[in-house]
C-alpha cells in the first residue's frame, strides 16, 4: 500500500498514513485532488478507481471516506477487506465508533493502524492480538503518568 | 501565574466551534505560539501534549516545521507517552528530505537493543514508514538480531521491518536471506500465522530482488502449498477468520509468494472449490488465485478455470467484483481468446452499466472480442452503446469501432453503412484519417458509388453540422454527382433529386458558419466538379466560385480564383481536369496525383505565369540566385486534394522497391526543435528520376503552421513537386508533414538544391531560404 487517507464528505482530512516518501506539497496536492475525485462519485459505483497509475480503493462508512491507494499488482479485493478489518478494530476499541472519535482520538486511530498494518502491508490477522497490543500499550501508557494526573484521567476514560 | 496549557481535546473543541475559517485561524495561531514558547523553554512534562496539540493542527494543513526537534526530544525521553507522541511526530512531520531525521537513528538503535517490547515496537513502526536508506543501512544489524527473538510480537515487525529495509536498499536482501529459511520452520512449529505473514511477504520481496533468492525458496514451495492445503481443508480460528473463510489475508500472501517462485499452484483448483464466495473475502481469495494462475505459466486447463471464475464474478451482482472481472479478462483475452469469447454476452451487458468505471472496461473488452464471426452482433451492440455513453468515452468508441470494422468488415456495403453510422451518431469525436479512409473505401467500391452518394446526400441533407461526414458527402457528390441525379437505384428507394437542390445544398455547406475551412475547400471543389457532371449550364456554379475569389481565406480563395481562371481561359480542358479520380490505391503509387499534376504543370507552364500566384513569382526570385535559371520551375497548384489520398501514399512512400545501395538521409535544416529532413530514393527502373521526400518534424513545445516548402534547381533539371501532406506539425513530436520532390536529371548533371521554407513557429512568421549542402553524390551520378 503507498498510503492510506481518511476524510469525511466535507473533504476535512481526519488521518493521512504515507507509506511513501513525498515532500509536505506534494502530498496536499495529492490529498486535495483525490479527495475531490472521490467525493465526485455517485454513491452506486464500484469501490475502484485508476488515478494517476495508482489503483485507488475506497469505501464510505457513515460519513467517513477509507480511501487507500495500492499498486498495480496489488489485490483490490483484499484491499478492501483490509478496510473493513481497519473498521472492525476501531469499532471494538471505541465501542460503536463514529467520527467524532477519531476526530479527538486521532493520536489512538494512528495507534491502532500502526499495530494492524506495518510499513503498508498485514502485520497481524487476528483482531484480538491487535486489541491486546492496543491495550497493553495504553496500560503502559497510564503507569509513566505521573500520579496527579493518574487519577484525573481515570475520571474521563 | 503560569495558565496551564490546554488539553488536547480541549483545543480541538475550541478550533471546531470557531464559526469561520479566519476564526479558526486565530485559535490556531494562538495555540501555536502558545506551543512555541512551550518548546523554548523546555517544558519536558508538557511537551508530549504540545506535540499532540501540532499534530492536530499539522492534519488540518497548518506549518509545523518547528515541532521537528521536539520529536527528538520526546523520542530520546524514558517515559513511554513521549515515546509514543514523540514516534507519531516523527512519521507525521519528519521524512527523508529533512536532514534532521538521520538524528532519531541514534534513538531507534537504542530502542531497538535495549527497549522493552512496546517500545521496540514503536521503533521499528517508525523505521518502517520513513526510514531511508541512509537510516537502514544503518539499522539493518539490530534488525537482524530482533527477527530470531522469542517474542511473536517483535519479531513480526522485524520481519516487515526488513521487508521495508529491502525495497530501499536491496543489497541487504543477503542480510535477511538466511533467517527466512529458519522463520517458516518456526511456524509449522508454533503455527503463529502473524509471523507467517510476515515471513511470506519477505520472501515474496526477496525474490522479487535477486534470481539467486528466487533459487533458493523453490525448495520451500511445497510447504507452502501444504500450509494453505491445510488453511483450506481444514478447520478455522474465529480470531484469525472472516466469515468462514480462513485467514485470507494469509491465503493471499500464500498465492502471491507462489506467483514469484513460478510454481504451479496444484492447489488452486481446491481453492477455487472449497472457498465460499457469498462474502468479499471469499471473492478476494479466489481473485487472488485467478491472478496467480495469469501470472505464471500455468496449463491450458488452469487458465480455462481461471477464466470461468471470472465468468462468474461477471456475473456477480457486486459492481466491485465486476469490475475486477472485466480488468483481469481484459489482460487474459490476447492469450485465451476462445475462452474469453464464451463470456462474450456477459461482457456486453455490461457495457449498459451506468457506472462510467465499468463502461470504460466493458467498452475495450467488447472491443477485444469482436472477432470475424461476431462482427456483426457486436457492432449493433456498439452502436448501440455509442449512441448512449458519456462524452469521454465516444472518441474511444467511435475509433474502436472504426477499427474493427476495418478489420472483419463482411462486406463493403455494410463496412460504408457502419462508418456512416459513426460518422452521424459521434461525427465530431472521430479521428482525422476516418475521412480519408472512407473516400478511399468508397472509392473503391465501384458497385456501390450509387448507393454511397445517395445516402450520404441524405445524411447530408438532414444534418450539416458533423464535419466528417460533411466532407465525405461533398466529396462524394463531387466525384459521382451524375450516379445521384440518375434516379434510380435498386437499394434505396428512389429518389429523385433536382440539380438545384444539389447545388443549393453544397451552397449550403459553404455559407455555413459551422463549416472549417477544410470542409469548405471540400464543398468547392465539388462545385467545381458538378460542373462537367450536370447537364445544365454552369451559371450558378460559376457565379460562386467567382464570389469566393474574394474570400478571406486564403486556402478558398486560391482555389477559387483557379476554378475561376479553368472556366475562363482554359474552358476546353475543363473536361480533361475534372473527370472521375480513377482508384486511388492505399498502398500504391500515386498514380492518380502524378498523372493530374504533370498534366497540369505542363498546360501551366506554356502560359504565362499567372499573377494571382504569388508563389510563383517569389520562386523565380530564387531560382534568379541560382546560376541564372529561370522558368523552369513547376509548382502546380494541387486541384483535387483529397488530402486523405495524399498523406497515406506519402507516408508509404517509397513505393519503389529501394535501390540496392539506400542513399544515407540528410538532415538540411534545424531551427529551435524544428528540422527537416530529405530522404532520396533512386528508382532502379528510372535511372535519370530521384525521388526526395522532404519530412518536416517539430520537437519543440509550440505548432508549426502554415508551413509551405518550396525548391528550386538548375535549369537542366526538371522539378515537380507534389502536395505536402498539410501545412501543420504539431509540437512535441506531432505528425510530420512529408512532401515529395520529383527530380528529373537526364544528363546526370550535378544535383544543386535550394529551399525556401515559410511557417509560423511561436506566433512568428519565419521564412528561411538556404541551399542545401552536402547532397549525397549518389543522388545524381
Amino acid at each position: 500500500m503507498q498510503f492510506m487517507l481518511l476524510f469525511s464528505r466535507q473533504g476535512k482530512l481526519r488521518l493521512q498514513k504515507w507509506y511513501v516518501p513525498l515532500s509536505d506539497k506534494e502530498k496536499k496536492k495529492i490529498t486535495r485532488e483525490l479527495v475531490q475525485t472521490v467525493l465526485a462519485r455517485k454513491p452506486k459505483m464500484c469501490s475502484f478507481l485508476e488515478w494517476r497509475d495508482l489503483k485507488i480503493v475506497y469505501k464510505r462508512y457513515a460519513s467517513l471516506y477509507f480511501c487507500c491507494a495500492i499498486e498495480d499488482q496489488d489485490n483490490e479485493l483484499i484491499t478492501l477487506e483490509i478496510i473493513h478489518r481497519y473498521v472492525e478494530l476501531l469499532d471494538k476499541y471505541f465501542g460503536s465508533v463514529c467520527e467524532l472519535d477519531i476526530i479527538f482520538n486521532f493520536e489512538k486511530a494512528y495507534f491502532i493502524l500502526d499495530e494492524f498494518l506495518l510499513g503498508g502491508e498485514v502485520q497481524e490477522t487476528s483482531k484480538k492480538n491487535v486489541l491486546k497490543a492496543i491495550e497493553q500499550a495504553d496500560l503502559l501508557q497510564e503507569d509513566s503518568k505521573p500520579r496527579s494526573t493518574r487519577l484525573h484521567s481515570c475520571v474521563k476514560s | 501565574m503560569v495558565v496551564p496549557s490546554l488539553k488536547l481535546q480541549d483545543l480541538i473543541e475550541e478550533i471546531r466551534g470557531a464559526k469561520t475559517q479566519a476564526q479558526e485561524r486565530e485559535v490556531i495561531q494562538k495555540e501555536c505560539a502558545h506551543i512555541r514558547a512551550s518548546f523554548r523553554d523546555g517544558d519536558p512534562v508538557h511537551r508530549h501534549r504540545q506535540l499532540a496539540k501540532l499534530l492536530y493542527v499539522h492534519m488540518l494543513g497548518y506549518p509545523a516545521h518547528f515541532g521537528q526537534m521536539e520529536c527528538l526530544k520526546l523520542i530520546a525521553s524514558s517515559r513511554f507517552t513521549d515515546k509514543r507522541v514523540g514516534y507519531l511526530g516523527a512519521m507525521l512531520l519528519l521524512d527523508e528530505r529533512h536532514d534532521a531525521h538521520l538524528l532519531i537513528t541514534n534513538s531507534i538503535k537504542n530502542d531497538l537493543s535495549q527497549g522493552i517490547q512496546p517500545v521496540q515496537g514503536l521503533a521499528l513502526c517508525t523505521l518502517s514508514t520513513m526510514g531511508s536508506a541512509e537510516m537502514c543501512r544503518d539499522l539493518a544489524p539490530e534488525v537482524e538480531k530482533l527477527l530470531l527473538q522469542p517474542s511473536p510480537y517483535v519479531r513480526k515487525k522485524a520481519i516487515l521491518t526488513a521487508v521495508h529495509m529491502i525495497r530501499k536498499v536491496p543489497e541487504l536482501s543477503s542480510v535477511f536471506l538466511p533467517p527466512c529459511a529458519q522463520l517458516l520452520h518456526e511456524h509449522t512449529r508454533n503455527r503463529l500465522s502473524c509471523i507467517l505473514l510476515g515471513t511470506i511477504t519477505l520472501i515474496t520481496e526477496l525474490c522479487e530482488r535477486s534470481p539467486a533468492a528466487l533459487r533458493h525458496f523453490r525448495k520451500v514451495v511445497p510447504q507452502l502449498v501444504h500450509i494453505l492445503r491445510t488453511l483450506v481443508t481444514m478447520g478455522y480460528s474465529t480470531e484469525h477468520s472472516i466469515s468462514g473463510v480462513s485467514d485470507p489475508f494469509l491465503q493471499v500472501g500464500g498465492h502471491s509468494s507462489k506467483t514469484m517462485t513460478n510454481t504451479s499452484p496444484l492447489s488452486s483448483p481446491q481453492v477455487a472449490t472449497n472457498t465460499d464466495t457469498s462474502r468479499n473475502a471469499g471473492n478476494a481469495v479466489l481473485f487472488e488465485t485467478v491472478l496467480t494462475i495469469m501470472d505464471i505459466r500455468s496449463a491450458a486447463g488452469l487458465r480455462v478455470l481461471a477464466v470461468n471464475i471470472l465468468g462468474r464474478f461477471l456475473l456477480n451482482s457486486d459492481r466491485n467484483i465486476r469490475y475486477v472481472a472485466l480488468t483481469s479478462l481484459l489482460r487474459l483475452v490476447q492469450s485465451d481468446h476462445s475462452a474469453v469469447q464464451r463470456h462474450r454476452p456477459t461482457v456486453v451487458e455490461c457495457l449498459r452499466e451506468t457506472d462510467a468505471s465499468l463502461s470504460r472496461r466493458a467498452l475495450e473488452l467488447s472491443l477485444a472480442l469482436v472477432n470475424s464471426s461476431n462482427v456483426r452482433a457486436m457492432m449493433q451492440e456498439l452502436q448501440a452503446f455509442l449512441e448512449s455513453c458519456p462524452p469521454d468515452l465516444r472518441a474511444d468508441c467511435a475509433s474502436g469501432i472504426l477499427l474493427a470494422a476495418e478489420r472483419f468488415a463482411p462486406t463493403k456495403r455494410w463496412h460504408i453503412d457502419t462508418i456512416l453510422h459513426v460518422l452521424t451518431t459521434a461525427g465530431t469525436h472521430v479521428r482525422d484519417d476516418a475521412v480519408a479512409n472512407l473516400t478511399q473505401l468508397i472509392g473503391g467500391a465501384q458497385e456501390l458509388h450509387a448507393y454511397s452518394v445517395r445516402r450520404l446526400y441524405n445524411a447530408l441533407a438532414e444534418d450539416i453540422s458533423q464535419q466528417p461526414l460533411v466532407q465525405v458527402a461533398a466529396w462524394c457528390i463531387g466525384e459521382y454527382g451524375d450516379l445521384l441525379l440518375a434516379g434510380n437505384c435498386e437499394e434505396i428507394e428512389p429518389l429523385q433529386v433536382d440539380e438545384e437542390e444539389v447545388l443549393a445544398l453544397l451552397e449550403k455547406v459553404l455559407q455555413s458558419h459551422m463549416s472549417l475551412p477544410a470542409t469548405r475547400g471540400y464543398a468547392l471543389t465539388a462545385l467545381m466538379k458538378l460542373s462537367t457532371r450536370l447537364c445544365g449550364d454552369n451559371n450558378r456554379i460559376r457565379q460562386v466560385v467567382s464570389i469566393y475569389g474574394s474570400c478571406l481565406d486564403v486556402e478558398l480563395q486560391q482555389r477559387a480564383v483557379e476554378y475561376d481562371t479553368l472556366f475562363r481561359k482554359y474552358d476546353h480542358m475543363r473536361a480533361a481536369i475534372l473527370e472521375k479520380m480513377p482508384l486511388v490505391e492505399r498502398d500504391g503509387p500515386q498514380a492518380d496525383e502524378e498523372a493530374k499534376e504533370s498534366k497540369e504543370a505542363a498546360q501551366l507552364s506554356e502560359a504565362a505565369p499567372v499573377p494571382t500566384e504569388p508563389q510563383a513569382s517569389q520562386l523565380l526570385d530564387l531560382l534568379d540566385l541560382l546560376d541564372g535559371a529561370s522558368g523552369d520551375v513547376q509548382h502546380p497548384p494541387p486541384l483535387d486534394p483529397s488530402p486523405g489520398g495524399a498523406l497515406i501514399h506519402l507516408l508509404d512512400l517509397p513505393c519503389v522497391p529501394p535501390p540496392p545501395a539506400p542513399i544515407p538521409d540528410l538532415k538540411v535544416f534545424e531551427r529551435e526543435g524544428v528540422q527537416l529532413n530529405l530522404s532520396f530514393i533512386r528508382p532502379p527502373e528510372n535511372p535519370a528520376l530521384l525521388l526526395i521526400t522532404v519530412t518536416a518534424t517539430n520537437f519543440s513545445e509550440g505548432d508549426v503552421t502554415h508551413f509551405i516548402c518550396q525548391a528550386a534547381v538548375p535549369k537542366s533539371l526538371q522539378l515537380q513537386l507534389q502536395a505536402p501532406s498539410g501545412n501543420t506539425v504539431p509540437a512535441r513530436g506531432g505528425l510530420p508533414i512529408t512532401q515529395l520532390f520529383r527530380i528529373l536529371n537526364p544528363n546526370k548533371a550535378p544535383l544543386r538544391l535550394k529551399l525556401r521554407l515559410t511557417y509560423d513557429h511561436f506566433h512568428q512568421s519565419v521564412q528561411e531560404i538556404f541551399e542545401v549542402n552536402n547532397l549525397p553524390v549518389e543522388s545524381w551520378q
